[in-house]
């Protein structure tokens, strides 16, 4: 494929600057931001007490202003559309909410926990200006809460609807597993909506979570949010992002490990049509021994100006012994006029781990692919279907929601431009 | 009984100002059970013709014909040449990541054939086809073509060549970069093909090496876009010992006298 570019980083390097079709230069902390040395006085971190090179340091705070405002030259926002998150980062109070339809298997509770309640005191800190309004703005939290060893017979699922209007809507999820508890819950975003949330997931010691977020907004929604994992002892959590509908989505993921042991599964599928802006920012912190973390982010782009930004930060910090990491994007750039921006950045402060890579690769769905495909009887359509649905297939079928799965799959598809008397010929995946 | 006639084509790559002229008037009848192998140098249009037949759309007929039993093949996309019953087995075939070979073959074999193929016997017809090929069942399961090594990957062009069943193939240096036994094993897959049915071979080649596996009816040179000689499984041998030198000679020297001309 042209313009594809991989590269796999073993332990020993201790950074990789990042690579991928139009990948823009390393992640370097630009002036003013995103470093603990330059944090404004009385600001938090969670980060170490003296920044480390490249790439930063991490700052998070409670307080909006300890970020400042983002004029879009700052590397956390450099490849954001500042016109368009614009309403978002103004942060007007309000009292606009989406709609909620929850489906709650027996056993599983949600509640609602006001501002100033210590579950919030101890999530992990916002990391960006946005998460930091957010957390502020949203005035408390609707909290999902799993006891301990519960199984429930099926996914917990939250439809969150956009009712339209200019408002932005401020809102904070906590999902609490408590110890051995296995449970998949799904957040499934659409309507229309300029909507700003905040997602932190607590698993459990043994806990075994699946989150999946769908993003399948209408046209001209926006939508921001960071979502946190905190992974307990021996914790497996997976969390599958599906970003397809929206003006713009932001969504930034963090994953800290409470303990040794822990595994976080990262997976994403995104799918961008004309002037459809779609990043995800991925940070993972190994800072105790002996825990996996695997990311896998796949999309595709079509149209004029359809525009996707992956940024994979992996750091693995001295404490982090028996780590085990890798992370993968690829980007399917289906028509002229599409950009995708491809950023792994693998931060290595231990020799004593088990293994860490990354690859990225963005490549075309070129004409000499079409012409195989097609020179063996396929029709141009089906030839597209073809590859763009095995492209997404490893990362859907970890949904495990078969009913979601052939949703979105239907939903790729439809936007794939199906012709008429296709459904004569099954595609199998 | 099918008949591939190519008649005074003329096809060129690029547009406007930058057009090139590769082929300059080729004339090729094939029929059924024919095997016609076509030897030239690097940079004589072999491969154009080859993609030329199949539609790549990177090629431009200018003048001429390509009629299959009679049907315009030039007016056909390149799906409904396949379905025609034509077949190209590319130099470099390409990678489709994400598509599995055992999803590749049986869409591809629901295309041609106009329904999907009974499961059952199609499961078995793969199975059979690949072990003839000497090839790992665990091959069905891997994207097409990618991280494939070359022989590999012209195994599996003759394995859909055999699954297919087209009337008329064209195999465009499919011996290239082989090693002995991976040539000997596609030579084996072609015989089999042509001694189990009634497929008509367009045999391009580089060197001689593949006719001693498989034998030609015809042999044809072709130099500078044209054939420039025609013969039996003799003219492979005289090209064996004396190369192409005396040809590229003659064209050179017809090209410089077409030049002065003008």
């Amino acid at each position: 494929m042209p313009e594809s570019s991989e590269t796999t980083t073993l332990a020993g390097e201790l950074f990789a600057p990042g690579v991928g079709a139009q990948a823009g230069p390393p992640t370097t902390p630009a002036a003013g931001t995103g470093s603990a040395g330059e944090a404004a006085p009385g600001a938090h971190s969670s980060g170490g007490p003296t920044p480390t090179g490249s790439p930063a340091e991490r700052f998070t705070a409670t307080d909006p202003e300890a970020f400042g405002d983002p004029t879009g030259r700052e590397e956390d926002w450099r490849f954001t559309p500042m016109r368009r998150i614009r309403p978002l980062l103004q942060g007007a109070p309000s009292d606009a909410a989406l709609e909620w339809d929850a489906d709650l298997p027996d056993g599983v509770e949600l509640t609602r926990v006001e501002a100033g309640d210590p579950l919030l005191k101890g999530l992990p800190e916002p990391a960006d200006r946005l998460a930091a309004l957010t957390r502020q703005r949203s005035g408390g939290a609707a909290v999902v809460r799993v006891p301990a060893e519960a199984q429930p017979d099926r996914p917990v699922t939250l439809r969150l609807t956009g009712t339209g209007g200019d408002d932005v809507v401020w809102g904070q999820l906590v999902v609490e597993v408590g110890a051995f508890a296995q449970v998949t819950v799904v957040l499934d975003h659409s309507g229309s909506a300029r909507y700003s949330g905040g997602v932190s997931v607590l698993a459990g010691d043994g806990a075994h979570v699946r989150l999946v977020s769908v993003q399948d907004w209408a046209p001209g929604s926006v939508h921001g949010g960071q979502y946190d994992t905190v992974v307990g002892r021996d914790a497996t959590v997976e969390q599958v992002v599906v970003t397809l509908g929206g003006d713009l989505v932001r969504l930034v993921s963090n994953v800290t490990y409470a303990g040794p042991g822990g595994t976080a599964e990262l997976l994403g599928v995104y799918f961008a049509d004309e002037t459809q802006h779609q990043e995800h920012r991925l940070w993972v912190d190994h800072s105790v021994p002996h825990c996996r973390s695997n990311v896998l982010y796949k999309g595709a782009l079509q149209g004029e100006q359809a525009h996707t930004v992956w940024v994979g930060d992996v750091r693995i910090r001295p404490a982090a012994v028996g780590t085990e990491t890798y992370e993968l994007n690829r980007n399917l750039v289906l028509t002229d006029g599409a950009r995708a921006d491809s950023v792994p950045n693998l931060e290595i402060e231990t020799g004593e781990i088990v293994g860490a890579g990354h690859a990225s690769a963005t490549g075309r769905f070129d004409d000499e692919q079409l012409f195989y495909l097609c020179s063996r009887g396929i029709d141009a359509e089906t030839a597209r279907r073809l590859v763009v649905r095995g492209f997404f297939a490893d990362v859907v079928q970890r949904i495990g929601v078969p009913e979601l799965q052939e949703r979105l799959m239907t939903s790729v598809e439809a936007r794939l431009g199906a012709l008429p008397g296709l459904a004569d010929q099954p595609v199998e995946v | 009984m099918s008949v591939l006639e190519i008649r005074d084509l003329h096809v060129s790559v690029g547009e406007g100002d930058d057009a090139k002229e590769i082929l300059r008037g080729v004339d090729l009848t094939i029929r059924s059970g024919e095997t016609h192998a076509i030897m030239g140098p690097n940079g004589s249009g072999k491969s154009t013709l080859a993609y030329s037949i199949a539609g790549h759309p990177k090629y431009t007929v200018t003048k001429g014909s390509v009629t299959l039993d009679g049907e315009d093949v030039l007016a056909m996309s390149v799906d409904e040449r396949a379905r025609a019953g034509l077949f190209l087995a590319m130099q470099y075939p390409v990678e489709v990541p994400g598509v599995s070979v055992s999803n590749f073959l049986r869409t591809a074999a629901t295309a041609v054939k106009g329904e999907a193929p009974k499961l059952r016997t199609w499961v078995k017809d793969v199975k059979t086809e690949m072990a003839g090929l000497e090839m790992d069942p665990a091959f069905a399961e891997r994207n097409v073509n990618e991280g494939f090594s070359g022989g590999e990957k012209k195994r599996h062009e003759i394995l859909q060549m055999r699954l297919l069943k087209p009337k008329i193939a064209v195999l465009d240096e499919t011996d290239s970069g082989l090693d002995v036994d991976a040539l000997r094993i596609v030579s084996e897959g072609v015989n089999r093909t042509r001694s189990d049915s009634d497929l008509g071979v367009l045999l391009i080649t580089h060197y001689t090496r593949i006719l001693r596996y498989i034998k030609p009816d015809f042999v044809h040179v072709f130099i500078a876009g044209r054939f420039v000689e025609e013969g039996g499984p003799e003219l492979a041998d005289k090209l064996e010992s004396e190369g192409y030198a005396a040809y590229v000679k003659d064209s050179a020297e017809v090209a410089a006298a077409e030049a002065a001309a003008l």
